[in-house]
């Protein structure tokens, strides 16, 4: 495949069948959304490190090599790099180094850390969430969480089948714009050289067929559906539907043990940020 | 002029290479195409043949081997690889995706632009081009996206046609069509061949197509070239063709079981005129017919 499009990681999803593949997609999606919440209500380094181990147990059992977290990682680090530097100089402490004006303090480096190994464990977590759940189980898990906001005419339904279907075009749609692309470049298409103008032109011969292709298949698409009798969520039952089982129970009782874990450190210890 | 055109050196690609998922999709191809044929390529969907082909117009770079285009390797001077696509044009599967421009005649000319003709030459490469598809010429001032199914399909070969490639390459050039669009289709790649004199290579799981156009066979098999030999030949080995997941012409296997039963019949029998040739005169000996 082209190297452009191979670059583009999406549908990070990773076949397995570890505990956290099996677990129910609502509750995942839910505790992710509460760890990220925790690494934020943590804010000394106990409570923190009981966030960051409770990062390493979900990345053990989630059975994903750890090549593929460091990977996912490797996407932040200017980010990271970025905000520890600026915190450097912020925070009080015993002076540690003087350049011009700026000074860099003791809890200038805590501070630093501390903000980076957050948004590195904020990573880590919902990485553990995108690898071992499929982006199906993802739109049926949130199309199931956001059915509360029926009441507020929110047509949830038609939210996940819109999701669920660009999710599923992806891939047919990054196999179409590399064909495309070879069968310009067969009649001496020129997308690696040139200027910006020149470059943008070239896009042209790939980006009218695909627009023309992509309404062909949503219009069979669509012709499809409605010859099943597709007619909106009302009355629609799920070939596969969500179950909750003893193993999401356990999930949940022991991350309510950390999370409490993390509160009483936070409240009892001394915070961080001074 | 040599007599080989093109030729491969111990070809191999891999798909998804360092991943979990790598494959050998071509696996140490060495063949040798000769000036002037026209060459099949047959092979079950997944045999490498489509990757082969795409790194024959250095489209694909190979993971080790060469591609040996006029006995100079293609990836020499990796800057100079469109001057390659130019003389070796490839026309890709349902190549009527690829169409873009606002009339047909300008799409037609994208490749010959690219190749920065004049524009008096351009005309004419644009003219003879849909000739040799059929393409009338009241259609060269339409949208692209007017025409009907089968003329999108033919003014998208013109577009290749147009560049004038010394090698010719087309990927399942019918498929999709009725039967009748596909013997038209395939009575007008012959007849441009005829009159170029240039090479055509024509990919196709459809050994009926392969068998009434083109003069050799290359037989490709996971990945592996099995088979390049001429048409009737390859034909001739049935079972091997069959062990592959590959029917021969229905005439062929029939013929090939009656030999096998011991008849005095050819084995690499392709049409149902050349069968007749053979079964008339042993009919006559046996009295059976006058």
């Amino acid at each position: 495949m082209h190297p452009l499009i191979s670059d583009i990681t999406l549908g990070q999803f990773l076949p397995g069948k570890s505990v956290l593949h099996r677990m129910d997609a609502r509750v995942k999606i839910a505790l992710t959304f509460l760890f990220i919440l925790f690494i934020f209500i943590a804010n000394n380094f106990p409570s923190l490190g009981l966030m960051v181990l409770l990062a390493a147990v979900s990345i053990g059992l989630s059975g994903v090599p750890a090549r593929q977290y460091l990977k996912s990682l490797k996407a932040v680090v200017f980010v990271v790099l970025l905000t520890s530097v600026l915190n450097l100089f912020y925070g009080g402490g015993r002076l540690l180094l003087q350049i011009g004006f700026m000074q860099i303090r003791t809890g200038g480096v805590v501070n630093s850390v501390f903000i980076a190994v957050r948004i590195i464990s904020l990573i880590l977590f919902s990485s553990v969430l995108t690898f071992t759940t499929s982006p199906t189980d993802l739109t049926d898990a949130l199309e199931r969480i956001m059915k509360p906001l029926k009441f507020f005419h929110i047509k949830v339904h038609e939210i996940a089948m819109m999701m669920t279907i660009a999710l599923r075009f992806v891939p047919t749609l990054l196999e179409e714009t590399d064909k495309i692309m070879s069968a310009q470049k067969a009649r001496g298409a020129d997308l690696e050289s040139g200027g910006f103008t020149q470059r943008i032109r070239a896009l042209i011969p790939i980006l009218i067929p695909l627009f023309v292709s992509s309404f062909r298949r949503a219009y069979e698409l669509a012709m499809a559906m409605e010859c099943r009798c597709y007619r909106g969520g009302e009355g629609r039952t799920k070939m596969k539907s969500l179950h909750m089982t003893r193993l999401d129970g356990a999930a949940i009782a022991f991350s309510s043990a950390v999370c409490l874990g993390v509160v009483l450190c936070a409240a009892l210890l001394p915070s961080v940020f001074g | 002029m040599s007599e080989i055109i093109l030729e491969t050196r111990d070809l191999t690609y891999l798909y998804g290479k360092d991943t979990p998922f790598q494959k050998t999709a071509v696996d140490g191809v060495s063949v040798s195409i000769r000036r002037g044929e026209f060459l099949g390529v047959i092979g079950h969907t997944g045999s490498g043949k489509s990757t082969l082909i795409q790194q024959f117009n250095g489209l694909l770079r190979p993971a080790s081997g060469q591609v040996l285009l006029d006995g100079k390797d293609i990836w020499d001077e990796p800057r100079k690889i469109r001057a390659v696509r130019f003389r070796v044009g490839m026309v890709f599967q349902y190549p009527e995706h690829q169409l873009f421009e606002e009339t047909v005649r300008q799409d037609i000319s994208f490749g010959p632009r690219n190749m920065e003709l004049s524009e008096e030459e351009i005309a004419k490469r644009v003219a003879s081009a849909a000739e040799f598809t059929g393409l009338k010429p009241e259609l060269l001032d339409k949208s692209p996206f007017e025409l009907s199914g089968g003329e999108k399909r033919r003014a998208a070969i013109a577009g290749v046609i147009a560049m004038d490639p010394d090698v010719l390459i087309l990927d399942e050039p019918t498929a999709g069509l009725d039967p009748q669009g596909r013997d038209q289709l395939l009575d007008q790649i012959v007849s441009y061949h005829r009159r170029r004199h240039n090479t055509v290579i024509l990919v196709s799981h459809s050994m009926e197509d392969i068998a009434r156009v083109a003069d050799r066979a290359l037989v490709m098999n996971s990945g592996k070239a099995v088979m390049l030999d001429r048409i009737d030949r390859v034909f001739s080995r049935r079972a091997e063709l069959e062990s592959m997941g590959l029917r021969v012409p229905q005439i062929t296997k029939i013929m090939s079981l009656l030999r096998e039963k011991g008849y005095p019949v050819n084995a690499g029998v392709l049409t149902v005129d050349q069968a007749l040739d053979d079964l008339i005169p042993l009919l006559r000996k046996r009295g059976c017919i006058r």
